[in-house]
């Protein structure tokens, strides 16, 4: 999967507020999808469903026992998407300090035709 | 009141980014900075290791711009089409990433006032809906998550070394 993929997935997957409860739940820690049916008052098939698509973000992991299939949360995809205000701060905060110089040699380069126009109107 | 050099950046309405920067320049440099291609070149993205081999800027109204990044084989691209120039004083065009960062297109607004030899530079990005604003403002875990997951992100942070003690609180 791309990066540009990875991050669909993931603001699909947490589009659901459900799918968001399941994950701040499996943030204390692993659960079996019965662990998890119970306080969200969902069927089993249910949750099996939003668990897939976490899944299939990437966002969890499910252990390959057959009798208790164990959810586990993976902080990888979640840190990617969540990093994107930060990433626009330093985007624009290192631009603008390479601005603030470009625009010292700018107004150097104006005064001095200023000056040199000034000379010239006097004569 | 923004002091120089500082980069100031908060949610204004339902759906929109308000970015204040001041410049000791006039105005009429900063404009020509951020519209001539040859001088958006030199110091838009154009650190930390990130070249700016695309910079292409048709600069009248239904004009189209595309900028792109790349660094070590990663590559950001973005671009837009003009929608309103006022020369010194105003840029209207819309944006949209090649990456999904946030659903659909933004239109931004960026606006150059001067006082006393300084340049007050105001960018404003209006996005689609509060929605998608919220989710590039705060990362997509804020939109919509109840109060008791505010602490979320925080438990994830701590994930990767030991398992968190801490409980989401969730409601029953």
């Amino acid at each position: 999967m791309t990066r540009s993929d990875r991050l669909n997935a993931t603001f699909t997957a947490l589009s659901d507020p459900t799918r968001r409860a399941i994950l701040a739940r499996l943030a204390t820690g692993e659960a079996s999808v019965m662990d998890l049916a119970k306080p969200f008052d969902m069927s089993q098939p249910a949750i099996s469903k939003h668990l897939k698509v976490l899944e299939r973000a990437g966002l969890i992991s499910r252990g390959r026992e057959a009798q208790r299939r164990l959810s586990r949360i993976e902080a990888k995809p979640l840190a990617e998407a969540s990093s994107w205000l930060e990433d626009y701060r330093r985007f624009w905060e290192g631009s603008f300090r390479n601005l603030d110089e470009l625009l010292e040699e700018m107004k150097a380069v104006k005064q001095k035709a200023e000056r040199t126009k000034r000379k010239g109107e006097v004569r | 009141m923004t002091t120089y050099g500082k980069l100031e950046i908060v949610a204004r309405g339902d759906n929109e980014i308000v970015m204040t920067r001041v410049f000791d320049a006039p105005r009429d440099l900063v404009y020509q900075a951020f519209t001539r291609p040859e001088l958006v070149k030199r110091w838009l993205g154009a650190f930390g290791g990130w070249t700016f081999p695309v910079c292409e800027m048709d600069l009248r109204v239904g004009g189209k711009y595309r900028w792109v990044w790349r660094k070590e084989g990663a590559e950001m691209g973005m671009g837009g089409v003009y929608r309103e120039i006022v020369p010194n004083e105003r840029i209207v065009s819309t944006e949209k990433f090649d990456d999904p960062w946030y659903e659909g297109e933004a239109l931004g607004t960026i606006t150059f006032v001067e006082k006393d030899g300084k340049t007050t530079l105001t960018q404003v990005v209006r996005y689609e809906s509060k929605k998608v604003r919220d989710s590039v403002l705060a990362g997509p875990m804020a939109s919509g998550v109840e109060k008791s997951y505010d602490k979320l992100a925080e438990i994830l942070a701590t994930m990767s070394t030991k398992r968190s003690p801490q409980k989401a609180g969730r409601k029953s």
